[in-house]
């Protein structure tokens, strides 16, 4: 039996029963205990777990994601929340230096199960400095998990995994996806996890791919719907999920079986994760396109504030009919 | 040296508990264990300027007393971390000569494999986390092995090394207040040699009287430290350890030493910011190692023999080090691709699961 729950549910159920399973996974992050968590992912489990594993953190990024660090080297398994994920920046040196390549300069004795998690979305209207899409960027780092759910039983099944997963994994939610609800499997029927670099086909299609992650998989679905009910194209849309291990062979299937791809992808052009994509797609299955591979990618200048305007520099579905009727 | 001690009375800190517990044995060991990091640096020094190791070398050469004094002290549970100026951290813990030289040399029987080199030296055996490179980048996960400590429940600290040019970083304040707030054992010590790279500490730091006074801001604890003498590094550097493992309540310890060489030997100014004579009078009067020896055969622990044979050993080690270096195999390129994931190095179900690497 499934329920149904929204993203953010299904996320703090992923928490908690971790919390559960394993005494050394500590949350900690700003506003995450007493405040129930600024976008309230982590509502209530403070009530239940106590001030010893769901820790509130002064606004300090660098500081406590170090922290976090240091006490992974030592076996503790924390699971920080970044506020947001744009709060990156002023904690570069730990996420990099520190958590990505400490394990490599060790030669291989020390490694570090950390879990850093938070919404890396556009299209709140609160400008640039909250609106960076990194899982491109630190995909680019080797020594770095990073994945980026789309629905309600991914989000848990893969919190799940990445907090048992014994290298940093770097988590990118959505604010916009929080309230979102789907279908996630009952506890009761068992533990339910999602691997790492494993894709999910959430449409089945003949006509072409769209290969997306994140909310850009929700907006790759619905002009799906459109694209089918209106202009007759059937699209399948293959959802990444994990973008580092990436699902190569998932990519591949779908291209041979349609040979027409669209990658729609949040991040910008330069350097996204659609970037890879495609380059991993010209190599391997050059002879099964059709036709050049297109992407929609958010416009590439930093997010605008403007209500008005911001949702077109951003992937939406009216941006990937356009693309698509274009293509075929 | 830093100018805080300057008009401080001297005191004799032999009679401390921590330092009457000392057996003439352990004596003689610190001082071998100062002997061994000037002799191998030595060594190192004149392979490095032969063209033997790649990138930087930054010599521990003067403040051997700081990481000799305060890791005399550290037991079962606690832990230590420290920046770039890592080679005397690394052979106190007990990291041998060899692993440590053919690092350096970049070999595969490195400590880490060839794939840290000088900077990034770590033992997690030894209670040992390195060696890292980005000034201040250390201080958080100091603050995070105190918290790991703390909530494993072991009763320990982490002792936290930067030198005087990391105060300003914001990581380290980010860290003090952290430290102070969540009641982390940590002892952070400035290792203050006076110059950040080529920079004097009154034209890098603005402050009143010292840098560790800056704890104040924290409502922390904090001391001076004159780093050449032993006696004051362990008796002050014991007290804060305690403060940490019985109350969790963190410090900062200002241990003032000097480095005879430039910030590394690739610091061609290094005779510039400051006078021969400077460095001289610290080489004549501050020596740790000079005054260390001068102590013990004063208290008849030592012998001027001895005192010499420790100090041939000592050569004869670091030498071998370096034939042992030289010797060994340089890493092999499908190494390159070897402690990049846990997960892939263990061979483990989620290792086979996507693609990890994206090479050509």
């Amino acid at each position: 039996m499934s329920r149904t729950l929204t993203y953010r549910e299904a996320l703090r159920e992923g928490l908690d029963e971790e919390l559960a399973r394993d005494p050394n996974v500590v949350l900690m992050g700003e506003e995450v205990a007493q405040y129930n968590g600024a976008y309230k992912v982590t509502e209530g489990l403070w009530k239940k777990w106590g001030d010893k594993r769901i820790v509130d953190t002064p606004i300090s990024e660098a500081g406590f994601i170090g922290m976090g660090i240091g006490a992974s080297m030592l076996g503790v398994r924390p699971v920080m929340e970044l506020m947001f994920w744009s709060f990156h920046s002023v904690a570069f040196d730990q996420l990099v230096n520190n958590a990505a390549c400490v394990r490599y300069m060790s030669g291989g004795l020390i490694h570090c199960p950390i879990v850093m998690r938070g919404p890396a979305n556009g299209g709140t209207n609160v400008g640039a400095t909250h609106s960076h899409i990194p899982e491109g960027l630190f995909a680019a780092f080797p020594g770095l998990k990073v994945c980026a759910p789309a629905t309600p039983a991914d989000a848990k099944g893969l919190i799940k995994t990445a907090i048992r997963d014994n290298d940093p994994v770097y988590f990118m939610e959505n604010t916009l996806l929080y309230g979102m609800t789907g279908e996630v499997p009952d506890p009761a029927d068992g533990d339910f996890t999602i691997p790492l670099g494993v894709a999910d086909l959430k449409r089945v299609g003949t006509d072409l791919s769209i290969i997306a992650h994140g909310r850009s998989v929700i907006h790759a679905l619905a002009a799906a719907e459109t694209l089918q009910t209106e202009h007759g194209i059937n699209a399948e849309v293959l959802d990444l999920r994990s973008i580092r291990p990436l699902d190569q062979d998932a990519i591949l299937k779908t291209v041979m079986k349609t040979n027409r791809v669209l990658l729609v992808d949040e991040s910008k052009g330069f350097g996204g994760v659609s970037a890879m994509v495609s380059h991993l797609i010209q190599e391997h299955a050059f002879d099964y396109l059709d036709a050049p591979i297109k992407r929609v990618t958010t416009m590439d200048a930093p997010a605008i504030y403007s209500p008005h305007i911001e949702n077109e520099q951003l992937p939406n579905p009216r941006r990937i009919i356009e693309k698509v009727l274009a293509m075929v | 040296m830093s100018s805080a001690l300057a008009d401080t009375p001297r005191l004799d800190f032999a009679g401390s508990p921590i330092n009457q517990a000392l057996s003439a044995a352990d004596k003689i060991e610190l001082f071998r264990k100062m002997v061994r990091i000037r002799r191998f640096e030595q060594a190192a020094l004149q392979y490095y300027t032969a063209g033997k190791m790649g990138g930087f070398l930054h010599l521990y050469i003067g403040q051997e007393s700081v990481a000799v004094g305060t890791l005399s002290l550290c037991g079962e549970n606690d832990h230590s971390i420290t920046a770039y100026r890592d080679h005397g951290h690394a052979l106190t813990v007990g990291m041998g000569m060899n692993e440590c030289m053919a690092e350096m040399y970049g070999k595969a029987t490195g400590c880490s494999k060839g794939k840290g080199g000088s900077m990034h030296f770590f033992a997690p055996d030894k209670n040992y986390w390195g060696g890292h490179g980005i000034v201040g980048g250390q201080t958080p996960l100091g603050l995070g092995l105190g918290y790991g400590l703390k909530y494993l429940g072991k009763e320990g600290c982490a002792l936290c090394y930067l030198g005087d040019g990391a105060v300003n970083q914001g990581a380290f304040h980010e860290s003090l207040n952290l430290a102070a707030l969540f009641e982390i054992p940590v002892v952070y010590i400035i290792e203050n040699n006076g110059y950040s790279m080529g920079t004097s500490q009154q034209r890098s730091s603005a402050y009143r009287g010292c840098l560790a006074q800056r704890a104040e801001a924290y409502d922390m604890e904090w001391d001076v430290v004159d780093g050449s003498d032993i006696y004051e590094v362990r008796a002050k550097t014991h007290i804060a350890m305690e403060r940490a493992r019985k109350q969790f309540k963190p410090s900062i310890l200002e241990i003032t030493t000097y480095r005879y060489y430039g910030h590394s030997v690739a610091d061609a100014n290094h005779k510039k910011y400051r006078t021969p004579e400077e460095i001289e009078n610290y080489k004549t009067h501050h020596d740790p190692i000079h005054l260390w020896r001068k102590r013990l055969i004063g208290e008849g622990v030592l012998s001027e023999e001895q005192a010499a044979t420790i100090d041939k050993e000592a050569k004869q080690e670091a030498a071998a080090s370096i034939r042992f270096a030289e010797e060994s195999p340089a890493p092999a390129i499908a190494d390159i691709m070897n402690d990049v994931y846990w997960e892939t190095d263990n061979h483990t179900e989620a290792s086979k699961i996507g693609r990890h690497f994206f090479n050509d």
